[in-house]
């Protein structure tokens, strides 16, 4: 099979690859770039692991191909920290200890940050309404919720 | 496996026309990706869409909207002028999976893919929807309807694809609505969806009606006796009775892990119904 050669930009960085047109943007995240923060969950779009942005928009890294990314902007969890400076979702997820195993929380990060930078001061309900694609089978889902409220509140602080 | 991104409608028709292969079209593919990850589908082409700049867009046309395939439904429900026109329509795009399915997935998908479940196509039909469909021989306006002809498969050439859907204009007290039944809260497959719209004259008598419903057929059904029944009355008590009953009776489900066929067929009335009151409401609304 021949390989396409895909330049695209990853958290802020210019990137270049060369994939294969079966290969899903996670494949390429994962395996080519190592950016192994994004995780593979059910490699069919139900449980969130894999969340990125794509060009301001938040997807399944497991439901786009690799080769649809050229020209396109991608963050990934691996962009959401400053240095060594965590972000306040970041924070807020140990704080209330809002996670056990750790294989959902990527996703779950991404995706909650998605949410507070389109609407900072979101209900309960609206958080969990959003995060209805993210899976998590050790929190019961509780104390995620806590610390995305938690987290909008002090970003709302700051702000 | 080859992957092409034509940037024009022209490119994409001629690079389908010259595959004597499988061919997928890929639009939002969170059905195409699925497919291919389960090996139900390996394609010798893969078309993108997404670097059409037409197909991309939503567009006022005759006091309607024209919304290209390539439109994700964050997109949709995102524009003020179609909420407001169509809100039984952007409400079941909005069913539709996650927010990060939502991040992708197309109403032009959800029509193409053919599921008889699938949850805009009901409020489509109602909507009176038609989607343009265009290849070699140019383009064709079609109702919507008449793209599904049994789960999976469509009418559509073998060189065609669904450049756009457009939706109407309406009258002033008009209105929609879309309900689905499933057995959770967020994120499952219909079991029964039922999409109706309606136009009140200024008396509020019910003057025009569209019924569809999901799930319980092969394909979405247009029903055309539950539109009757609410037709020339005030949708009051009575028509609504007449509107489930009719509902119910053009319902032909199977049994399956979802949902028996006496349920389905019970709730398909049961939502017709409540469908019916909403859209109601949301008419005089406005």
């Amino acid at each position: 099979m021949t390989q396409t050669h895909v330049s695209t930009t990853i958290n802020g960085d210019k990137v270049e690859y060369l994939c294969e047109t079966d290969e899903t943007l996670l494949d390429v995240l994962r395996d080519t770039l190592s950016l192994t923060g994004s995780k593979e969950g059910c490699g069919s779009g139900d449980c969130g692991a894999c969340s990125v942005m794509l060009d301001g928009r938040l997807v399944c890294a497991c439901l786009v191909l690799g080769v649809e990314a050229q020209d396109r902007k991608i963050e990934t969890i691996e962009g959401m920290a400053s240095g060594d400076e965590l972000h306040p979702l970041q924070q807020k997820f140990l704080e209330h200890a809002a996670l056990q195993c750790g294989i959902c929380t990527p996703g779950f990060l991404v995706a909650a940050k998605a949410l507070l930078d389109e609407n900072p001061d979101p209900t309960e309900t609206e958080v969990r309404y959003w995060l209805a694609g993210n899976l998590c089978r050790c929190t019961g889902y509780d104390k995620i919720i806590r610390a995305v409220m938690d987290a909008a509140t002090e970003m709302r602080g700051q702000a | 496996m080859r992957f092409e991104a034509p940037t024009s409608l022209n490119a994409a028709i001629e690079l389908l026309e010259n595959e004597a292969g499988v061919v997928r079209i890929l639009a939002g593919g969170t059905d195409v990706l699925v497919q291919l990850r389960s090996g139900q589908v390996e394609p010798d082409l893969i078309v993108d869409i997404k670097r059409i700049e037409a197909m991309q867009t939503i567009t006022e046309e005759d006091g309607g909207f024209r919304i290209g395939a390539a439109v994700c439904g964050a997109e949709l429900g995102g524009h003020a002028g179609v909420c407001k026109l169509w809100p039984g329509v952007v409400e079941a795009v909005e069913l539709i999976g996650s927010t990060q399915v939502q991040g992708r997935a197309t109403m032009v998908g959800n029509l193409c893919n053919a599921s008889p479940a699938a949850d805009s196509v009901p409020a489509m039909v109602a909507a009176g929807a038609t989607a343009r469909v265009t290849g070699p021989e140019g383009s064709r306006d079609i109702p919507v309807e008449k793209i599904a002809t049994g789960p999976g498969q469509t009418s559509l050439g073998r060189a065609e694809l669904v450049e756009s859907v457009y939706l109407p204009a309406r009258g002033v007290h008009s209105s929609d609505a879309y309900l689905r039944f499933i057995p959770r809260t967020e994120m499952d497959i219909a079991v029964v969806g039922a999409g109706i719209s309606i136009e009140m004259d200024g008396n509020g008598i019910c003057t025009h009606a569209r019924v569809a419903l999901g799930a319980v057929g092969p394909r979405v059904m247009l029903v055309e006796d539950a539109a009757t029944a609410l037709i020339g009355t005030s949708i009051d008590e009575a028509a609504l009775e007449a509107l489930a009953q009719a509902a119910s009776s053009a319902a032909t489900p199977i049994d399956d892990k979802r949902g028996t066929v006496d349920f389905r067929i019970k709730v398909a009335g049961v939502l017709a119904r409540r469908a019916a009151i909403i859209a109601v409401q949301r008419s005089r609304v406005d």
